[in-house]
């Protein structure tokens, strides 16, 4: 009864899409404007009927209901609750159901709080919304319905892969899909005002609530995704350049240029075309990311729905969206009026210079992830893999990192370029000390990069808070405030990677209970290792000490795990955090003499990493709430009133 | 003239208007050939029909030598194994390539990020098929030869060039044709 009930909500839904697609074509293109009244209440019911087959969803996998086709493929009853909870979305179906559920909401989210912009480029922006939408409801409906039924139920499901049933889980996906759908938003903002011919600084203040939303929730799904990567499938490392990690990367990418470039807009009424073209391309990227990932074209540690029918549906909606979008592009930008010029040395520029770069990053990034695709359309394979990435993106990202302590010490229009020099006086001096430090104390030891990164970070640093420097503190605004913050997290995040790819120490070693090895200070002996039994699996578990310079032993549990359903193995690391580091240790197979392999890695400040990026999302965050606090707060005393 | 300019500078603006969707449709061909043609993706080496890159490895085992490029350059066309003690895939092909050898096959191999004592063990329970076994400590060797995992087998010829490779495990089904290569590579 449930699952009818999602359905049907589900097809209503998708009726109210095709409505509000209708109201606006007629509204608009057929001049009936009292058609439009009706866009808003349409918009808001839809988002409530697919808040309804969401809930159906996870309603269907709580109670194991293994009538349902999906629930028998991915679900089990013997998993714990909050896995059953997370199952709902952790397989193909139930995530885009979770993508058009969010979607919805976000449509009624831009028809109730938007006021500022012009009503036409309001409501084509609805129109554009329900468009994509509908186009993700046809993929479900027709293609993966999440509802369907098993003519025979089983006894019992198959299980999640275990890989998945981690607490990270449960939060990594939705944030990503929130962030996207952010994304979406941007796009149909900048679809409706191609439509309208309304590219101004009013649009680019309606568009910028949503694109910092997107940035903030893509860049804690990156950061947390990253974070699970390295204590999950205990390899050390923190990014792979998988191509699903880059899916997630290259949106990130182009919302970043957004964001800088729609903040120009905004204040200045400048660029535009420009700012347009990376809505568009921002989502197109979500999209592009969302088909490398589910259409398995790509070889890939986490292609977990491969299905070719599936990735020629979502390149049918890919080829119509982005390819209508571009084309309009073509056609209107053109009568869209030339905005405000500035001069060379200015804040404008320093922007653009950002958004070049972030630009190149992003052509990197799509390039080698689509290499080997290219190369195989001539009849070659080819592996792309860090080596590129770490060579090509890394001087670009810190060449970003200059421009990042440059920009903000900039003033709009014009400047002098001897004022923004003394003004970039104390982070130069800084990171020329950092220079001479490590050159000292590390040269020949570390690679170019790190080096360079380690440096680079100290001057950003400080330079992110230059822009404090000459102010009243209490009245700087709380947007200000989110920028120096997200800048400090890029420096903080660089000094993490460079300190972990500069300074990490790895042992390998075959232990016996008893043995004991030592590495970079400390000293990790295997005291006891025997079976222990969890919810829905079985381990080795491993009682591991670890002391640092003859200081206290700490207790570490690093387990290999077995998972009956489905069978699979899979190594749960050990992390010890101190404040330089953490010591991450791995249990790895028995040898047939008793001994157990054990990878143990020192890894100084690799915190950081996942630190810089909680700053930078922080940052983004009170970079919305300053924007936007007194239009809500408006709002709300209108609402009260 | 100043019309002619502003008429070529409008073409060149209207060009760049264009570009985004041209390079789009571009991108969306390529998806489409990546969906149409699902051949098997795994990554073949570049390396194959290229002479082996020059290396000298030191024994992994106790007692088999080390192995170098001049080792398989003799004349004869050789297997060359790349495996790992830590390997499970590896120990589950170790039955094919010790019916390989009884076929006549020469088999050399490198071990991959590997320790002597592991290696012993792992010989001594697998059975032993190899006459050389490389120590290929930090993959530096398996890179070269573009290999991307364990284990994978070479057929090397007698000159020293890679004939052919096979990625994974090799299944009993396997033997008969990577003979049959064997003796193509005469």
């Amino acid at each position: 009864m449930i699952a009818e009930l999602g359905l049907a909500a589900l097809w209503l839904a998708a009726s109210l899409a095709l409505l509000q697609l209708a109201l606006v074509w007629f509204g608009l293109v057929g001049d009936k404007a009292d058609l439009l009244a009706g866009v808003r209440p349409v918009a808001v019911a839809q988002a409530g009927l697919c808040a309804i087959a969401f809930l159906a969803l996870i309603a269907l996998f709580l109670r194991s209901d293994m009538s349902v086709a999906l629930v028998a493929a991915n679900s089990h009853s013997a998993k714990p609750w909050l896995y059953k909870f997370a199952g709902t979305w952790g397989n193909h179906e139930g995530s885009m159901l979770l993508w058009v559920t969010v979607m919805g909401l976000a449509g009624a989210g831009v028809a109730l709080l938007e006021r500022a912009l012009r009503r036409d480029t309001h409501m084509a922006t609805l129109g554009a919304q329900a468009a994509i939408s509908l186009g993700f409801y046809a993929f479900l409906l027709f293609s993966s319905n999440p509802f369907a039924r098993l003519a025979a139920a089983p006894e019992d499901g198959q299980g999640l892969n275990p890989l998945l049933q981690d607490p990270g889980l449960a939060f990594h996906p939705p944030t990503l899909y929130l962030g996207y759908v952010g994304l979406s938003v941007a796009f149909s903002f900048a679809v409706g005002a191609l439509m309208t011919r309304n590219v101004d600084a009013a649009f680019a203040r309606a568009m910028r609530p949503w694109v910092l939303g997107a940035w903030v929730l893509l860049t804690i799904g990156i950061t947390a995704g990253s974070y699970w990567a390295y204590y999950e499938l205990g390899w050390g490392g923190w990014w792979f350049w998988d191509p699903v990690e880059n899916a997630s990367l290259m949106p990130w990418l182009a919302a970043t240029a957004l964001l800088h470039s729609v903040t120009v807009l905004a204040t200045r009424d400048a660029l535009r075309a420009w700012t347009v073209m990376l809505a568009v391309v921002a989502f197109s990227m979500s999209m592009v990311g969302t088909f490398l990932v589910r259409s398995g074209i790509l070889t890939s540690v986490h292609a977990f729905a491969v299905d070719p029918e599936r990735g020629t549906f979502i390149l049918a909606l890919l080829l119509v969206y982005i390819g209508g979008a571009l084309a309009l592009f073509g056609f209107r930008v053109g009568t869209v009026r030339e905005g405000a010029q500035f001069e060379l040395v200015s804040r404008e520029t320093m922007l653009v210079l950002n958004n070049l770069l972030l630009s190149v990053v992003l052509g990197v990034v799509l390039i080698g992830t689509l290499y080997p695709l290219m190369t195989e359309a001539f009849g070659h394979k080819v592996s792309v893999g860090p080596p590129y990435f770490d060579a090509v993106a890394g001087p670009i990202a810190l060449g970003l990192m200059l421009v990042m302590i440059a920009g903000p010490v900039t003033r709009w229009r014009h400047d002098a370029l001897r004022a923004v020099g003394g003004r970039l006086l104390v982070p130069t001096l800084v990171g020329l000390a950092a220079l001479s430090a490590l050159a000292v104390l590390a040269w020949g030891r570390i690679g170019v990069l790190p080096f360079l990164g380690l440096v680079i970070a100290a001057a950003t640093a400080v330079g992110s808070l230059t822009p404090l420097g000459k102010r009243n503190l209490r009245r700087t605004p709380l947007f200000t405030y989110g920028m120096v913050i997200a800048h400090l997290g890029c420096a903080v995040s660089i000094a993490g990677m460079a300190s972990d790819s500069a300074f990490t120490v790895e042992k390998l070693a075959a232990m016996r209970v008893g043995d004991r090895v030592s590495a970079a200070g400390w000293t990790v002996s295997l005291d006891q290792i025997g079976p222990i039994a969890g919810d829905n699996w079985t381990a080795m578990q491993a009682d591991v000490s670890a002391a640092r310079d003859g200081g206290t032993p700490v207790l570490l549990h690093p387990q290999s795990r077995f998972f009956t359903t489905p069978p699979t193995a899979t190594n749960e690391s050990a992390i010890l955090t101190r404040w330089n580091g953490q010591l991450y240790v791995v249990l790895g197979e028995p040898t047939q003499d008793g001994r157990w392999q054990m990878r143990i890695w020192w890894k100084p400040f690799v915190t950081l990493i996942w630190l810089g990026g909680g700053l930078i999302a922080l940052g983004g965050l009170l970079s919305l709430i300053g924007r936007e606090r007194r239009g809500w707060m408006k709002r709300l005393r209108k609402a009260a009133a | 003239m100043d019309e002619a300019a502003a008429e070529s500078g409008g073409m060149r603006r209207g060009f760049i208007l264009w570009l985004p969707l041209v390079l789009f449709l571009g991108l969306g061909g390529l998806f489409l050939h990546g969906l149409l043609s699902p051949e098997s993706r795994t990554i073949d080496s570049k390396m194959v029909g290229k002479p082996l890159p020059a290396f000298a490895l030191p024994a992994a085992a106790s007692n088999r030598p080390g192995l170098s490029t001049p080792d398989l350059t003799q004349g004869k066309p050789r297997l060359l194994n790349i495996f790992a003690s830590w390997c499970v895939p590896c120990a589950a092909e170790a039955p094919q390539l010790m019916a390989l050898r009884q076929a006549g096959a020469r088999i050399d191999a490198i071990a991959i990020r590997d320790a002597r004592g592991d290696v012993d063990r792992f010989l001594g329970r697998w059975g032993n098929p190899y006459q050389r076994i490389g120590l290929d400590a930090r993959s530096a060797v398996q890179l070269a030869l573009g290999s991307s995992g364990v284990p994978e087998t070479f057929i090397i010829d007698g000159r020293g060039r890679i004939v052919h490779q096979h990625i994974g495990d090799i299944r009993a089904e396997d033997v008969p044709d990577i003979l049959a290569r064997l003796r193509a590579a005469q």
